[in-house]
């Protein structure tokens, strides 16, 4: 009997293990960002409240629901609602309450109105975060802070995040973006003679963690071929240079908000045109 | 299944109300602030009870405040990490009755200056003959703040220089000069402090007094090192000054027991400011601390316990400068407010306004900044509250406004992605860009919060003649010619020091106590008076310094609206004696020795 365990047990574990890491468990993304949110809150306590970050959570995963049943008159898995209302709940700072709720139902409710060709093409915390930056300014400001003065939790954050991405076959969106962001960081800092460290210093803190690990990679909404992806990604971080150059605060959000929609279109507008010819051509 | 036009539409529209909230919510706050206009003198005092006239020249008083500059090391950041020193504190020094003013300045060499009150509407500059101005001796730091306590009980208040460097201790010799005592009293070479507190923590009778850090005292600031010296983190930093807690011998000597009584702490102070705040007779301090979360040690019978988180008031890491305390809700609670920093589309931190909750049996604080009204007031540092218009409600005086410089260029990106980076890049004053005339939450306009008494404060600054846009650091409060209203004055960094005389409608009445302690500290610092009359009461003690930098008057001012009838006047000294003073009748300054 124990021969048999010593030697099955493994196996099942093995099995259990690479199952679970996957490309195709789609709980792998929402347990990585629980992660961040409980590394970070445990660490540094870096949530404005559990309740504010509850409110957005609860209020996704309603607005999910509610709209999903209107819509096409099923029940949704929930995986995309629960990271759009873990991101707005880690993102947005305010100290009021509304911010959150209303952030994350525009982030959803944008899924099911901004459609082209039956795909939603923005990502719905970033459509919700810059529509708070621009709308909100008053009341709202983007998660601005660090980790605090230890090493460590970024350290977790970063390999654990490189893993999962990995697993999920999409860390080459979150590498090419981070080699972008550093190259166009030494290139500012060359233009503005702003000592280089302070160029690179945003990429250091959460916010850029979840921007770089569930916003760019989001597969809703990022293009499907993997150079399409990689080109789209350079692309933002180029926007995201010039609108530094600019000296926008949030400016990865709008570079996403902008890049990202127009890298979508372009791909419809590819395929489309490509099967017209597929259909000429037959 | 795809989903029916209509179901579309309605989404759709349901969408478009969602964008347009915030812009609604904005529209609507800013039709607020327009009806903010300036009114006249009559207006204002018509609609609010009260007006404010800023009367510096007027009362003789011409005094620009000097900015420190530290190492050249810093040049490219100096007005960031120079922006502080501009301070103000009420003193009576000569014992004539009337308050009289003492500010500091801040560049290596500049002159502090003692402001005497000529009772006639002006002030005498005396801070020569005194021997207080020449204070920022080069090897010897610059002034950051004043506290005023009378640590040997002999009828005359004494003072201690906060400072970035040396800290000085001066005897008040009965009103005729002042003599050093800094190294008798056994006090440290260096301490890098913004905040420093009077209070008698053990009720032995004899004023302590407590030293905030900010700056590590390891720090020479005009002799760096090297440029590691910024924060180590914007929310989460503990690489500030320790805490003094300096316990009084009674021989003119201190003795520094702060890890002894459980005070210890290197976040990065502001501001301080003690009170009873659960009634045990004892003195709690609460610390307010930039660059992280604040501090509240309650006094456990001359042992301090720290209580931030578990009360409440500790949870949320933001940028503390300010600690004041009122009795906002006439209910015999201190609330306690402190300051932080909120810039439109960067920062939005907002105040705080602790209130204690009804009900709990341990002392737990909820922050309702927001919903009474006095959340957002800028990049703000200094604040106090003081009934205003006389009408029987503290309200809350706010200046702001960091480092005003070019108007048209911010700092606030370069600011944000460094404060957003690692420890290793934050702390670091080389990492960051130079500033180069850029203004950093400047021109801000400031905010009078006036209480209706009703859990609501409304703006009325512009309205009443604050309307200054100086980088303001500290605000007292005093009825400065004895005319039964709360006049403010303003301490500007890099600016003018203001004064603003009030004028307050005459059928508002008033009530002022003079206290003087015998058996407690002679300053009666630690005092309590809970004021009865129509049927409510307000609690207000002698405070050892509040605000940010800042000391107001020791006299404590009542207003008590219109036809008030009063019943008593409940005082707790320091020594546990309680007193009750009747047949108070309004309109009077009464004079009170705590009874033997």
């Amino acid at each position: 009997m124990s021969s048999q365990v010593s030697i099955g047990q493994p196996a099942k574990l093995e099995v259990a293990w690479k199952r679970f890491f996957s490309p195709s468990n789609r709980y792998l993304s929402p347990l990585l960002i629980s992660c961040v949110l409980l590394v970070g809150q445990l660490s540094y306590g870096i949530l404005e409240s559990y309740t504010r970050t509850l409110l957005a959570i609860a209020t996704s995963l309603v607005a999910e629901i509610v709209l999903s049943r209107i819509y096409f008159g099923k029940w949704p898995i929930l995986v995309s609602a629960y990271i759009s209302g873990i991101s707005v709940g880690i993102l947005v700072r305010s100290p009021a309450f509304w911010p959150y709720a209303l952030c994350a139902l525009i982030s959803i409710t944008s899924k099911y109105v901004l459609r082209v060709h039956d795909r939603h093409i923005w990502n719905p915390s970033n459509f919700g975060i810059v529509a708070m930056f621009i709308l909100a300014s008053g009341s709202v400001a983007g998660l601005s802070i660090q980790w605090g003065n230890f090493i460590w939790p970024m350290i977790v954050i970063w390999t654990l995040g490189s893993a999962i991405i990995w697993r999920l076959r999409r860390f080459h969106i979150s590498a090419t973006y981070v080699a972008s962001f550093l190259g166009f960081a030494l290139l500012r800092s060359w233009i503005t003679g702003d000592p280089w460290r302070s160029e690179i210093s945003p990429i250091t803190g959460p916010m850029y963690q979840l921007f770089i690990f569930f916003m760019i990679t989001d597969p809703k909404t990022t293009v499907r071929s993997k150079t399409g992806q990689i080109l789209t990604i350079i692309a933002v971080a180029a926007v995201e240079m010039v609108l530094r150059l600019h000296q926008v605060v949030y400016a990865p959000f709008y570079a996403l908000f902008v890049v990202g929609p127009t890298a979508m279109l372009l791909e419809m507008w590819l395929e489309s045109r490509r099967a017209r010819l597929l259909v000429a051509h037959a | 299944m795809k989903p029916s036009r209509t179901t579309r539409v309605v989404v759709t529209v349901l969408f478009i109300g969602m964008l347009a909230t915030p812009l609604a919510i904005r529209q609507l706050s800013a039709r607020r602030q327009a009806a903010q206009s300036k009114l006249d003198e009559s207006q204002a005092l018509a609609r609010y009870g009260f007006h404010l006239q800023e009367v510096s020249q007027q009362a003789g008083v011409a005094f620009v405040h000097q900015a420190p500059t530290l190492d050249a090391k810093l040049d490219g950041i100096m007005p960031e990490v120079a922006s502080m020193g501009a301070s103000v504190s009420i003193v009576d020094f000569d014992r004539d009755g009337w308050p009289d003013l003492y500010v500091t300045n801040s560049k290596t060499g500049s002159l502090n200056c003692l402001y005497r009150n000529m009772h006639d509407g002006t002030f005498k500059e005396v801070a020569g003959p005194m021997g207080l101005a020449d204070v920022n001796q080069p090897g010897t730091g610059v002034s950051m703040g004043a506290v005023w306590g009378d640590y040997d009980n002999d009828g005359y208040e004494d003072l201690f220089l906060i400072k970035w460097g040396r800290p000085e201790l001066f005897h008040n010799d009965h009103g005729r000069g002042f003599t050093r005592v800094t190294e008798t009293a056994g006090l440290p070479l260096w301490i890098n402090a913004n905040t420093a507190v009077w209070l008698d923590y053990d009720g032995d009778g004899l004023l302590d007094l407590f030293v905030g850090g900010y700056y590590s005292e390891k720090l020479d600031l005009w002799h760096l090192r090297d440029t590691r010296m910024m924060p180590e983190s914007f929310e989460y930093a503990k690489n500030g000054g320790r805490k003094f807690l300096f316990h009084n011998l009674g021989n003119g000597r201190f003795e520094e027991v702060s890890e002894k009584v459980g005070i210890q702490s290197n976040r990065w102070a502001l501001a301080a400011s003690a009170a009873d705040l659960r009634g045990t007779g004892r003195p709690d301090l609460f610390i307010a601390n930039d660059y992280g979360v604040s501090e509240l040690f309650l006094n456990e019978g001359g042992h301090f316990q720290e209580a931030g988180q578990a009360t409440g008031v500790g949870f949320a890491p933001k940028s503390g400068m300010n600690v004041a305390y009122g009795d906002i809700l006439n209910q015999g609670k201190y609330a306690i407010y402190v300051s932080n920093i909120s810039e439109e589309g960067v920062l939005i931190q907002g105040n705080n306004l602790w209130v204690p909750r009804e009900g709990d049996a341990s002392l737990k604080y909820e922050n309702l900044a927001r919903d009474m009204g006095v959340e957002l007031g800028g990049w703000s540092f200094g604040a106090q509250f003081g009934d205003l218009n006389n009408d029987g409600y503290l309200d809350l005086y706010l200046t702001n406004g960091y480092v005003s410089l070019n108007r048209s260029k911010s700092y606030w990106y370069d600011f944000s992605r460094v404060a957003g980076g690692n420890s290793k890049i934050i702390g670091d004053a080389a990492n960051w860009p130079a500033m180069d005339g850029r203004s950093l939450s400047g021109y801000q306009q400031k905010k009078v919060w006036i209480n209706d008494g009703a859990a609501k404060f409304v703006d009325v600054a512009q309205a009443v003649g604050a309307t200054d846009i100086y980088d303001g650091r500290s605000v007292v409060m005093a009825d400065l010619w004895n005319r039964g209203v709360l006049d403010v004055v303003v301490a500007n960094q890099r600016g003018p020091l203001l004064i603003y005389k009030n004028t307050v409608s005459p059928e508002n009445e008033w009530l002022e106590l003079a206290l003087v302690g015998a058996s407690s500290n002679r300053s009666a610092i630690g005092a309590q008076v809970t004021l009865y009359w129509n049927g409510q009461h307000q609690l207000q003690q002698v405070s050892g310094g509040s605000g940010f930098a800042a000391q107001n008057d020791r006299r404590l001012h009542f207003g008590l609206g219109k036809n008030p009838q009063i019943e008593k006047a409940v005082i707790r000294w320091p020594s546990g004696k309680t007193q009750t003073v009747e047949n108070l009748v309004p309109g009077k300054l009464y004079n009170v020795t705590e009874a033997e």
